[in-house]
Formats: C-alpha cells, sequence, structure tokens
C-alpha cells in the first residue's frame, strides 16, 4: 500500500451528499479481474454524455462538461471535497481503485459509510473527516479560487485550508500507523497465527459444531 | 453492571486478540465467496505466496454476473463470462466448497448461506458484499467487506476490527393486514436515514420483529445496511432454531442439541444497555414505495411524492430536488398514479420462497396490465425455484404473462442482461434506488414482493387488496 503522510494538491468540490459506490464506480466495470484500470470509469454516468461499456476508449467518448472533475483545474485534482455520508452502497472496493486511480489521494467530507471508510485506508486513500461548516468553507474557499492548494497532514491531522486557516482532523492510531507506513495487513496479522491456532483450540472444544460440520 | 447485548456476546466469543487501543483480530467463521469481490483478492494471495489459512470455512457461489435464461448456452458477454470462470478456477484450484451455475444449489450467496446452514447462529459470517448483513437474522454477527478484506480473510481467518456502538430498533405491536418485513425496513430507513446507522451495530427487536419468520427477518437485515449499519442481527427463539435444523451442513443428533443450548443464549440481556435505541410502533407502518434515489426517500402507498419546497435544510432540499428530477416525478403526486414500465421480484432482500408466496398470492388468476412491458421473477436459489415449481407458482406467475427465470441477482444490480433501458420506471423488490443501479437511466421504486406483484396487475402501484376481484 502506498503511504500516506503529507499531501498537496487541488481539491475538486462535488457538491453531493450520499454519493454511493454505484455513482463512483457503476456495475459494469465490477466485471474486471484486475485491481487497476478504473481510472478513467470513476463517476462515469456523471462524467460522460454516453453509456459506458467496458473495454471503451474513453478518449473517444463524449464528455459531460458541466461535471467537475471535466472542468479545468479539477481534472488535475488529487483530492476530493463531498458532503455527508460519501460512499454509502455497495462494498466495491473498486469504488476506491477508481479514485486511487484517477488521482485522488484523500476525500473530505463531513462523514463516510462505514465499509469505504475501511477500504478506503486499505489503499493509501486518506478519508478526512471535517465538521459541516469547516466542510463549507472549504467549499466556499474552494469554489471562489478554483486553482488553491489544499494541504493535508496525516502526521499532523490538519488540513491547511487556502487561505491558511487549519482545520483539525482524527483518525485512529492503528489506521493512521498503518498509513503513516504503508504496511502490509496480512503480513501483520501472520505475527499472531499463534493467538488464531489458540483460539481454533478452544472453539473446537466450546464450539465444536462451528468448524466439524463446515464440510457440509 | 449491565447486562450484554446480543453484539457484545458474539463480539466477544470471537476475539482472538485486542489490542490496548481496542483494535481487535476477530475470528471469522464463515467466509462466503461471489465472482465479483473475489478475483483480486486470489490474486493478491498467489502472489505473496499465501495459502487459505481455513479452506474450508468459504462457500463460493457465482451471482451477480450469471444469466438467468438459456443457461445451457453458457454467458454470452466474455467479460462476465471470464470472471465467473475465475472464480471456478480459483476455488477448485484451492479445493474449495463451490455451487458452479449448473448446481440446483447455486442461487444469490446470501440465500443460499442459511438455506444450506452454511450460516449458523452465533457464527461471524463476512463477504464482499455489503448486503452481508442479511445473516445476522439468525443470530449471527455478519457484515460486508472490500476486496483486501477478502484476502485478510482468506489468509489469516480474521479481521482487524474496532468495536462499534449498539443500536436497538424496537418495533412494537400488530403489523396491519399487508404490511410486510420489507415495509417495516423500508419505514426505518425512512425514519432513521441512510446514514442513521452508521458506526453502530443494529439488533432489530421488539415483538413486530419477533412475530415474523426468519426469512422476514433475513429481509429485515439484509437492508442495515441501506441505514448504514455494516451488521443487523436478530435474537435466537425457537424459531431461529427451528429453521435451522435439518439444514444440509448444520450439526445434527446431540450436537445439535448442545448447539441450541449455546443458541438460546444469543439474545441482548433484559439489563443491556444500547448506545441508542430506536421505538416504532408496528401499527402506524403502512406499504411502503420509495420515490426517490435514496432509500430514505419512501412515502406510504397511500401518500404522495413530497415537495422539495416544503424541506427546511438546504442541502437536504437540493438532493430532493435532484431526486425527482432523475426520477421524472412532479411534487405531491400520489405514490398510486406512479406507473411502471417493468416489475422485478428478485435480490438478496426479497427471492425466498415465502416472497415467491406473497407475489403469486397476488398475481393469481389475474394478468399483468399492458403498459408493463416485462414483469420478471428470478428466485433466490436453484432450490427456492424448485419448491416454487412443486407448489405451481411458477404457472401462476407464467399465466400471468411474467417470465419465471434461473436463479442470480439479476436486475438488482444489472450485471447481467437483465436492465433497466434509460427512463424506465421498475417496481423492484430490491434493495438500492441509487441513480442507473438497475440500468444506466433506470428509474427504481423499492417495494415489497405483493406491491410489486400488484403494480403489475394494475400497472400503477397499488394496495394489493384495493385490486379488483380476480
Amino acid at each position: 500500500m502506498q503511504a500516506f503522510t503529507v499531501h498537496k494538491g487541488i481539491v475538486a468540490p462535488l457538491d453531493r451528499s450520499n454519493v454511493d459506490t454505484d455513482a463512483i464506480i457503476p456495475k459494469q466495470y465490477l466485471k474486471s479481474v484486475k485491481r487497476t484500470g478504473f481510472g478513467p470509469n470513476a463517476f462515469d454516468d456523471w462524467r460522460y454524455l454516453d453509456p459506458g461499456e467496458p473495454g471503451m476508449d474513453s478518449s473517444q467518448r463524449r464528455i459531460n462538461p458541466d461535471f467537475v472533475l471535466n472542468q479545468a483545474p479539477f481534472d488535475q485534482a488529487s483530492m476530493l471535497l463531498a458532503r455527508k455520508n460519501f460512499g454509502c452502497g455497495s462494498s466495491r472496493e473498486h469504488a476506491v481503485w477508481a479514485l486511487t486511480d484517477f488521482g485522488f489521494r484523500a476525500v473530505i467530507a463531513p462523514s463516510f459509510a462505514d465499509i469505504f471508510f475501511s477500504n478506503s485506508c486499505k489503499n493509501g486513500l486518506l478519508p478526512v473527516v471535517l465538521a459541516e461548516d469547516e466542510v463549507q468553507a472549504l467549499f466556499e474557499q474552494v469554489e471562489a479560487n478554483p486553482g488553491a492548494q489544499v494541504e493535508v497532514s496525516l502526521e499532523e491531522m490538519t488540513v491547511a485550508a487556502p487561505d491558511g486557516t487549519v482545520f483539525r482532523f482524527t483518525l485512529d492510531e492503528d489506521r493512521r500507523h498503518r498509513l503513516l507506513n504503508g504496511l502490509d495487513d496480512i503480513a501483520l496479522t501472520l505475527q499472531y497465527a499463534d493467538d488464531i491456532r489458540a483460539y481454533e483450540e478452544r472453539q473446537r472444544s466450546e464450539w465444536p459444531w462451528m468448524a466439524e460440520h463446515s464440510q457440509g | 453492571m449491565a447486562g450484554k447485548t446480543l453484539y457484545d456476546k458474539l463480539w466477544e466469543a470471537h476475539v482472538v486478540r485486542e489490542e490496548p487501543d481496542g483494535s481487535t483480530l476477530l475470528y471469522i467463521d464463515r467466509h462466503l465467496v461471489h465472482e465479483v469481490t473475489s478475483p483480486q483478492a486470489f490474486e493478491g494471495l498467489r502472489l505473496a505466496g499465501r495459502k487459505p489459512w481455513r479452506g474450508d470455512s468459504v462457500l463460493a457461489v457465482p451471482d451477480h454476473n450469471v444469466p438467468t435464461a438459456d443457461r445451457d448456452k453458457g454467458i454470452a458477454d466474455p467479460v462476465s463470462r471470464t470472471q465467473v470462470e475465475t472464480l471456478e478456477t480459483n476455488v477448485t484450484s484451492l479445493g474449495l466448497k463451490f455451487f458452479p451455475m449448473a448446481d440446483v444449489r447455486q442461487g444469490i450467496v446470501h440465500v443460499i448461506g442459511p438455506e444450506q446452514g452454511a450460516t449458523l447462529p452465533g457464527m461471524t459470517v463476512v463477504c464482499g458484499d455489503s448486503h452481508t448483513s442479511t445473516h445476522g437474522a439468525l443470530g449471527a454477527l455478519a457484515f460486508g467487506i472490500g476486496t483486501s478484506e477478502v484476502e485478510h480473510v482468506l489468509a489469516t481467518q480474521c479481521l482487524w476490527q474496532k468495536k462499534t456502538k449498539a443500536m436497538q430498533i424496537r418495533v412494537e405491536g400488530e403489523l396491519r393486514p399487508g404490511v410486510t418485513a420489507k415495509d417495516v425496513v423500508l419505514a426505518i430507513i425512512g425514519r432513521i436515514g441512510t446514514a442513521g446507522g452508521t458506526g453502530y451495530a443494529i439488533e432489530f427487536a421488539g415483538s413486530a420483529i419477533q412475530s415474523l419468520s426468519l426469512e422476514g427477518r433475513m429481509s429485515i437485515c439484509n437492508m442495515s445496511i441501506e441505514a448504514g449499519a455494516r451488521a443487523g442481527m436478530v435474537a435466537v427463539d425457537e424459531k431461529t432454531i427451528e429453521y435451522v435444523r435439518g439444514k444440509p451442513q448444520a450439526p445434527s443428533g446431540e450436537l445439535f442439541d448442545k448447539a441450541a443450548e449455546y443458541w438460546r443464549t444469543l439474545v441482548s440481556d433484559p439489563d443491556a444497555e444500547f448506545d441508542a435505541v430506536v421505538e416504532m410502533d408496528a401499527a402506524e407502518i403502512a406499504p411502503q414505495v420509495s420515490w426517490g434515489t435514496s432509500p430514505e426517500m419512501v412515502a406510504p402507498i397511500d401518500g404522495r411524492v413530497p415537495d422539495p419546497a416544503a424541506e427546511s435544510d438546504p442541502v437536504r432540499a437540493e438532493g430532493m430536488k435532484r431526486a425527482l428530477e432523475y426520477m421524472d416525478l412532479q411534487p405531491n403526486t400520489p405514490m398510486t398514479e406512479i406507473r411502471p414500465d417493468k416489475v422485478f421480484i428478485g435480490s438478496c432482500t426479497n427471492s425466498r420462497i415465502e416472497d415467491l408466496r406473497a407475489a403469486a398470492e397476488v398475481v393469481k388468476g389475474r394478468k399483468k396490465a399492458d403498459n408493463i412491458k416485462l414483469a420478471l421473477v428470478v428466485p433466490g436459489s436453484g432450490l427456492v425455484k424448485q419448491q416454487a415449481e412443486q407448489e405451481g407458482l411458477d404457472r401462476i406467475f407464467l399465466d400471468a404473462g411474467f417470465e419465471w427465470r434461473e436463479p442470480g441477482c439479476s436486475m438488482c444490480l444489472a450485471m447481467n442482461a437483465d436492465r433497466l433501458e434509460p427512463g424506465e420506471r421498475c417496481a423492484s423488490t430490491s434493495n438500492r434506488n441509487f441513480e442507473g443501479r438497475q440500468g444506466q437511466g433506470g428509474r427504481t421504486h423499492l417495494v415489497s414482493p405483493a406491491l410489486a406483484a400488484a403494480a403489475a396487475v394494475a400497472g400503477h402501484f397499488v394496495e394489493p387488496s384495493a385490486l379488483k376481484e380476480a
């Protein structure tokens, strides 16, 4: 996983609440068996005027000029700003892969859906929760001054707005540590293989039906 | 000290290790796998040279991409075919339990888990699918995970989790005739909102929930995620134990009795404290129809499409306006004047035998209305289909002009050929009415099986009791 320490870049304002993962990456692209290549189809239904199918050359498609990610300088954005409950709906990690493949490093919103939040942290895409009025302030600044740079520091857990205001956010220490260092979760967990085996031993004696009958 | 909630008990029984900051390594008993969210996990496992920790915890099935017609011809779409074949190669090479498309036990992963006894009370159940919350109806801790977590569970049999808060939603009293589990859960989401349960595990309780069958409880727990909660659950009672008895993968004989003794403890203690409690009066719940592009946008069947001008919160009003524009609906339109083009009866929410019976009861002796271009019935599994055919339900649907298909996720998310065309309106028993969910530009109205069936025969939304005599 790509580590996240500090990132400075352009923030695209996506002024919607309840942005669902079907909108972030529509179902037809979930047929891919790969982790990469979803970027051109991030927000496909909003970004293009013609219906999209896997395998199409996105440079040949009709783009929707009204959609924020089709407008300069937001087509170069590396952070997304949205309203509450971002990433609700399906558990598809493809939504996170589409955002990172587009070039996003962070999403800033007043709240996130639980599964999206967890998926995001496992792929180096930092979900930043700010208060609604802070998000509102960022919307106003970014819309008034489109190319302005915003700096997000996971080390300091701060967001520096274009006007210099600094907002603080929190992230639980475990996730922060893994993100800062880009750690592989599985390798870390396997350090506790003995604990897992001990649990299985206990389960066999206390709840013998759990595993014995799993063969079916 | 306060008693324990059902969630506390399920959680504590699966703790492998707890760190000082509360991060917990939680043991996973059952891992359900489908073709869409697993290929990258198996690839990751292979690239790292890892093997599944406990292969017998896995049950794999293709459901999202499978065709519901002409199965003998295989899968026409080459991209879908590759994904289904990839699942088969991945699981068979590792010797994992798998129901291929031609197996009568194939079906939607959340229908076959309980049907096979692969998901049992007291288990932790995960799947790379947000509707995994369904299995909580059995008194299990079941939640959806992303693909990185699928790989993590395959490799370690565990997940790092932090205990969430617990919410109890109590629905007390008697449901009105014609009001189903689907209406209850839609009314709950309408009340608490799609983020109302975020950060919580929800326990559904109260006399109205207890009065429901296990299948009804599954429909409710299924849509916990539409209320924002990863996990939903219902306490174990004698109905739960009778439901599990005799299922193919359930324990039997003395071991069953021993298990049942433990399962009976899987209830919240009377003095358990929840972080939030929501109370609802069952008698006040009417059959529900969604009008917008979020599952919280629901109205009673005798209600009207709301007016954004009457909404005081500007962000909310803007969302409503956008939804009505997408849905091509005018404020204040009576719900009964909305005319669908297609009807879909199926999905992990409502494709079990009781759902099909409820729909067939409405359809029996009637015909599909002329404005309904397609009325699709997609059973949740091959075994549900078989049971329905033994009861003659397929004939009822076919005689009325409906189509009777093979099991799968189908038009709930339109990854196969079953989909809405741009602008088409659908009465759907599925769980999500997001923009484009059932096909780009498609317009979804979420309803119960009985209401979907009634809409198919009347050509507009209507309470089944208001239909003319068959």
